[in-house]
């Protein structure tokens, strides 16, 4: 079972959050936007991947369960 | 002869028999105002009774299926998949017909629903009645009151829906770029703002009324009026084997005679053009798919072919069927500075990457256009175009990119002389893509109309 980081843009408002609890996978545009890698997420960084969606304030970073592992 | 028909054929004809080559949705198109019920039943024949489909109801589908059909709004995805997944979810289903047109380049659905309102309605009739809907909804800008009344007329000519058969209902859609998006479309409908939402879910699933809901381009519903009349074989007598049939392009630019033209899928370009009685001025590019669309350099214009395989190697599509020519009097660079800051102004502001990316590539634009080109670097758009691609709820940072980056790429001359020697002497030509007209507010009023004619006298 693999997981994968989804933002929606929409109600993402670039408090950052997200980037100092998950360095290892999202980083911030110039604007304070995260930006998210396309490739599955290691297992290792689920839990911290979870601790950052629960943080997000308008919980616009979302951790989804891949339906198909590749 | 030309494989291409302009706007205002002959007459209409007294016949029923499937009609040989082109046009097929332009048969029979007045210059002004619309064809009648009566009209239009003598130029194609009544409604197909659904006892050739009532057996299975999905029989239009698959003929749909065996006509290859595929979306006309610019994503050209097949429609017969679209009309399974809206019948496979769960709920009774809604039908949408999206004739809002919010590129600026494009009148085909306007053209569409001001002069043959009954095609596009029986298409939708058709697809609502194959699905079992509760309703069918013509989805038209505010600004179109031609095809409003239209439409109106066509409704209320076409009498009380039987029982079980869908409610017609017309609604007005805000003038603006993105609110023809198919979530922008829904969420609108369903009393929100016109403005695109996070998906999923899609309409498919969670559509009007959180219903399922079919949303498709105006053209397409033309396509399957016909297809339901005439069958798939009929459909495929035209186009190439992987896009059948015929389809709508609107041309403009320096022609002789711009408009709404029907071509066979797979045309060459250059026959589209002479139909339009040929260019006006020397051509520098076109623009293909619309303002989200790609350059193509006027070089390639004989080898130009419409269809999606022949356009790839270009980096180009089809899209809704827009080709605009850029005429050598114009500035690219300056066009393109323009074009970027129109596409920043429609964006929806709802994305944070889109609202500020667009803003900065149009600023960035906007300097290599002016007098000081040295002080902003293509390195710099580039990085820009980055930031902006994949990262909205909708497709209009991507298509504001794709069109900025084909750009670059066309005009890498022009671009190249703007570094070096800032503003050309074309800059100062007077501006030729239309860009519609500045949005005034921000929170758009909108009208909307019930029409249903069972309440009517």
């Amino acid at each position: 079972m693999s997981y994968r980081l989804r933002v929606n843009p929409i109600t993402c408002e670039a408090h950052g959050m997200c980037a100092e609890l998950l360095p290892e996978r999202i980083s911030l545009d110039e604007w304070g936007y995260p930006l998210l890698g396309e490739e599955p997420l290691d297992p290792v960084l689920v839990d911290h991947a979870r601790r950052a969606a629960a943080a997000c304030p308008t919980f616009a970073l979302l951790l989804q369960r891949e339906r198909q592992p590749r | 002869m030309s494989r291409a028909q302009s706007t205002y054929p002959e007459q209409p004809t007294r016949t029923t028999r499937p009609p040989v080559g082109l046009p097929r949705l332009l048969a029979g198109v007045p210059a002004h105002g619309s064809l009648d019920l009566s009209e239009h039943h003598s130029l194609h024949g009544p409604l197909p009774e659904m006892t050739r489909f009532r057996r299975r109801r999905s029989e239009l589908i698959a003929e749909i299926e065996q006509a290859g059909l595929r979306g006309r709004g610019g994503a050209s995805f097949p429609t017969a998949q679209k009309l399974e997944a809206v019948a496979a979810s769960r709920g009774r289903p809604v039908v949408v017909i999206n004739a809002a047109e919010g590129e600026p380049a494009s009148s085909k659905d306007a053209t569409l629903t001001r002069a043959l309102p009954h095609l596009i309605l029986d298409g939708g009739e058709l697809a609502a009645q194959s699905l079992g809907a509760s309703e069918l909804i013509v989805a038209v800008n505010d600004s179109a009151i031609a095809g409003f009344e239209s439409l109106a007329t066509a409704i209320a000519e076409r009498g009380t829906p039987a029982r079980r058969s869908a409610r017609i209902r017309l609604v007005g859609v805000p003038d603006r770029y993105v609110t023809g998006q198919e979530t922008a479309l829904v969420s609108h409908l369903n009393g929100g703002s016109a403005l695109p939402t996070f998906a999923p879910p899609l309409p498919f699933e969670h559509g009007v009324a959180r219903r399922p809901t079919l949303v498709s381009n105006a053209e397409t519903f033309a396509h399957i009026a016909l297809i339901a009349r005439h069958g798939a074989r009929w459909f495929r007598e035209l186009g190439t084997s992987a896009q059948p049939g015929s389809a709508l392009v609107t041309l403009s630019g320096p022609v002789a005679y711009p408009g709404v033209y029907e071509i066979e899928c797979g045309a060459p370009l250059g026959s589209v053009i002479d139909a339009a009685g040929g260019l006006s001025a020397p051509a520098r590019a076109l623009l293909l798919g619309g303002y989200g669309g790609s350059w193509v350099p006027a070089e390639h214009l004989e080898d130009l072919c419409f269809s999606a395989e022949q356009l790839a190697p270009y980096g180009a599509s089809p899209g809704a069927g827009v080709i605009v020519v850029l005429s050598e009097a114009a500035c690219p660079v300056a066009e393109t500075a323009r074009l970027a800051r129109w596409l920043a102004g429609e964006s929806a502001g709802q994305c944070g990457p889109c609202l500020h990316g667009l803003g900065a590539l149009a600023t960035t634009l906007e300097t290599i256009a002016g007098q000081d080109a040295h002080a902003a670097t293509r390195e710099r758009v580039e990085q820009l175009l980055a930031l902006v691609r994949r990262r909205g709820a909708c497709a209009h940072p991507d298509g504001a990119a794709r069109l900025i980056q084909s750009a670059i790429d066309t005009f890498q001359s022009e671009f190249d002389e703007h570094a070096r020697y800032g503003t050309c002497e074309r800059c100062l030509a007077p501006p030729e893509l239309v860009l519609g007209q500045p949005r005034r507010t921000r929170h758009l009023s909108t009208r909307r109309a019930s029409l249903n004619p069972a309440r009517r006298p």
